[in-house]
């Protein structure tokens, strides 16, 4: 017997992921429909003792062809013919939602219509005659209330009744006027005569999408004969008669009379209380978005939820990092010193440890991201910010992942940029995804304060903010660049619900929390486990010569020899160690990554930086981090694991920093450069790996190659002019 | 009556939408919200930098752009 399968659709914030989480329980997966980014939810429910497969349909408002989200849903209608599609409807919001529905009803697929949010609906005094609806709609109508998980069962047995006893398809047939209601009746006779598209369409539904112009439609129905043509033409006579009489298009038309429909359907069906009900939302919207308190609440949350997420998230990244070290340490008491303990160590454990650290930073900050998400105050948000970051071709919804990023120093990218799923508009998202790299993150922060310490001591605290407004202006004016080039195209209108307060659910909080992590940890791991053994093997291939080597370890058995006699441990210690550091230093130069720098030298000399500095930055590539503790073992301050970074921003990186103040290649030009090429250059490549698997891997590639070419541009300029500055 | 573009009206104003110009997806999106001929709105707020508008229509609130009001005129 084949798998029968449901499918769950309706409007965004009308509670369906709550009801597919109390359906489904922990039998849930996630996955990718083929090619696109949409995510695929599907999880099992059993009904009448029977295994039933229920995928999750992005919430839409419609069934048009305009974002992915609606086609996905569509086809996935047309093409798996689910057994039964239920409906979910907030009762609250009767009218928009059964414009959906009736789509799914033109199609022809068995429907359950199920209303959510019935508590609300009874707060405000509304009644809706349920069996006067599921009589006007041809279809079982169930109340219920997800998040008390009130009327559940009703759904079940609904399930149970439409599986037990298929109903014939018969799509609803609307009238769409007298202007319309003729052609396409002469356009359903042509398609059915001609087997137009092997009636895979209802006929109907097929002319009203001609009708709609809808995209998709049209370009299969060109693959599909001389029909096309005729239905084509009938459509463009229809448009000029309405154009010449109406003054309106026939796709206008057709909207209208969907909700005239759906007007007469629901009359007798809702009754209101005679005077409104206060509602809770417009007091509060009168307070959250008032012109004044508004944006200042809006900044509070803003970096209450920055605070939290890296106050909250210190200690767990400290567990995992201490974790990530005690494994380190039994493999090096477990494993014989050599390469492949270096390769363990060095490579798969400080870079897969490295990633898995900011698991707890995803975890918390989507925590409190669903939680305004699921609220609605990230929409009041975008709502607020919009007119601004519209200037740059951005949308409000923008403002929370630059936030996240490091919009104030501290966040981190890879979160940010995976906050960048709550935008629904898809040039906006990919130009917030692509700049969202330029802020300071907390990985960058170490090297700016280091930097500030040699070059511009004692004004580090003014050194940061002016670094963390450079952030902001790339930010700004690189999107800007980008959605007038790259990604060209009318904004995404801003025709967006402003859904009511609710209070979210934990269990709903704590599933989207959780597959995030989850998807990071998997997805991410593997990508970063690879390119981290990659990096390791550049900066430790080729060894250094045998006689390279000999001649080292004459030198330290030599030392050793002469200062054991004169008794003096303490200067044999620092003796040895420089030693240590000089051959580290020889062999850094002499591995690929070393020759990479040196090569790159000519290209990196305008914008003064050194071969050590180009090794430092190609390090970074795998985690800002490592920046500062390349720049220290390339300058010989001993060697320093990237672990050790947050000592480095206080006490060694000082030493770090004299040494750079007293190199004669460094100086307040080639700082102010390097502070910049830093801030702007490639992201780490765990972003990258993110920004991949968002928006798409040749984005990911863009992101690297550009980001670095506009840093050098920005670096160059910053060593040109700081040259003739200060001398 | 009077007919005015959607963008004149005044906070707590209400009329009926008279007309929608917008086409591709501007128009499409307004029209899937319910923002059609015959349908009452009421004017709820504006964010604080006066852009975008929130009305209430239908049970519900929605967003849009100043320059996206433009396409829509309302009888009061």
């Amino acid at each position: 017997m084949t798998q029968k399968n449901i499918a769950l659709i309706g409007n965004p914030n009308c509670g369906k992921s709550t009801l597919f989480n109390a359906l489904t329980g922990l039998h849930q997966h996630v996955g990718n429909y083929p090619g696109i980014t949409v995510e695929k939810h599907e999880g099992r429910l059993t009904v009448d003792g029977e295994q039933i497969n229920l995928v999750d349909l992005p919430g839409t408002y419609s069934l048009t062809a305009y974002s992915e989200d609606e086609l996905v849903a569509r086809n996935y209608l047309v093409e798996q013919n689910p057994n039964a599609v239920l409906v979910l409807l907030d009762a609250t919001n009767l009218e928009r939602c059964l414009y959906l529905a009736l789509q799914i009803q033109e199609l022809g697929k068995p429907v359950i219509i199920v209303l959510n949010m019935m508590d609300e609906l009874r707060r405000k005094g509304i009644s809706i005659d349920m069996a006067r609806l599921s009589r006007v709609l041809d279809a079982p109508v169930v109340g219920i209330t997800a998040r008390t998980g009130e009327g559940l069962d009703a759904v079940r047995k609904a399930l149970g009744e439409m599986l037990a006893h298929p109903p014939a398809a018969k799509p609803v047939h609307i009238s769409y006027g007298t202007d319309l209601d003729p052609a396409l009746e002469d356009m359903q006779r042509r398609i059915l005569d001609s087997n137009f598209l092997e009636g895979r369409y209802p006929a109907r539904w097929l002319a009203v999408k001609y009708m709609e112009h809808d995209g998709e439609i049209l370009a299969r129905g060109e693959q599909g004969g001389p029909v096309h043509k005729e239905l084509l033409a009938t459509v463009e006579s229809v448009a000029r008669h309405t154009a010449a009489t109406l003054d309106t298009e026939p796709v206008s038309l057709v909207a209208d009379y969907r909700y005239g429909y759906i007007s007469s359907l629901l009359r007798d069906v809702i009754t209101r209380p005679s005077t409104a009900r206060f509602d809770l939302t417009d007091k509060l919207d009168r307070i959250l978005t008032n012109a004044l308190l508004g944006p200042v609440i809006m900044l509070a949350v803003l970096y209450g939820l920055f605070w939290l997420t890296i106050q909250l998230g210190a200690a767990p990244q400290g567990w995992v990092e201490d974790f990530f070290g005690w494994l380190a340490e039994l493999a090096e008491a477990s494993l014989p010193e050599g390469e492949l303990l270096s390769l363990v160590n060095d490579g798969i454990i400080a870079g897969v440890g490295g990633v898995l650290s900011f698991a707890p930073l995803i975890l918390i900050m989507f925590f409190f991201l669903s939680f305004l998400e699921d609220s609605g105050y990230l929409a009041r948000m975008a709502y607020m910010l919009d007119r601004v970051f519209r200037i740059f071709g951005l949308h409000g919804s923008s403002v929370v992942p630059y936030i996240i990023a490091g919009g104030i120093p501290g966040g981190c990218a890879v979160p940010g940029v995976m906050a960048a799923r709550t935008l629904r508009s898809p040039r906006e998202r990919i130009a917030t995804v692509l700049t969202a790299p330029f802020l300071s993150c907390g990985a960058k922060t170490p090297v700016f304060l280091m930097i500030a310490i040699a070059f511009f001591p004692g004004t580090a605290d003014r050194v940061l903010f002016l670094v963390t407004l450079a952030g902001w202006a790339g930010v700004l004016l690189v999107a800007s660049f980008l959605r007038h080039t790259v990604i060209a195209g009318p904004p995404t209108p801003f025709v967006m619900e402003l859904p009511p307060y609710r209070i979210p659910t934990l269990r709903g909080l704590l599933t989207h929390t959780w597959e995030r992590v989850w998807m990071y940890v998997k997805k991410a791991g593997t990508v970063i486990l690879a390119i981290s053994i990659l990096i390791w093997a550049a900066m430790t291939y080729p060894h250094l010569p045998e006689e390279r080597l000999a001649a080292y370890e004459a030198r330290i058995s030599a030392l050793s020899a002469t200062e054991a006699d004169k008794g003096q441990e303490a200067s044999l210690e620092e003796k040895l160690l420089a030693i240590e550091n000089e051959r580290s230093q020889e062999a850094l130069a002499h591995s690929f990554a070393g020759r990479i720098g040196t090569a790159l030298e000519s290209v990196t000399r305008p914008a003064g930086f050194d071969w050590r500095t180009n090794i430092a930055l190609l390090g970074g590539f795998a985690a800002k981090e490592v920046i500062v503790s390349s720049l220290g073992t390339a300058y010989a301050m001993g060697q320093v694991s990237p672990e050790d970074y947050e000592e480095l921003a206080d006490a060694p990186s000082a030493g770090l920093a004299a040494s750079l103040a007293a190199d004669p290649h460094w100086g307040r030009p080639t700082a102010v450069a390097f502070m910049l090429f830093v801030l702007f250059y490639a992201p780490c490549f765990v972003t990258v790996a993110v920004i991949g698997r968002e928006i798409g891997w040749h984005w990911a590639f863009f992101s690297i190659a550009f980001n670095t070419v506009f840093a050098y541009g920005i670096a160059v300029l910053a060593h040109t002019v700081g040259t003739h500055i200060f001398g | 009556m009077t007919l005015i573009p959607l963008r004149a009206m005044s906070i707590n104003q209400t009329g009926i939408i008279a007309s929608v110009k917008a086409s591709g997806e501007l128009g499409r999106r307004i029209r899937d919200m319910g923002l059609v001929p015959g349908t009452p709105v009421t004017i709820v707020g504006r964010a604080p930098l006066r852009d975008p508008v929130a009305l209430r229509l239908r049970d519900f609130t929605m967003t849009l752009r100043n320059n996206e009001a433009d396409h829509i005129t309302v009888e009061v």
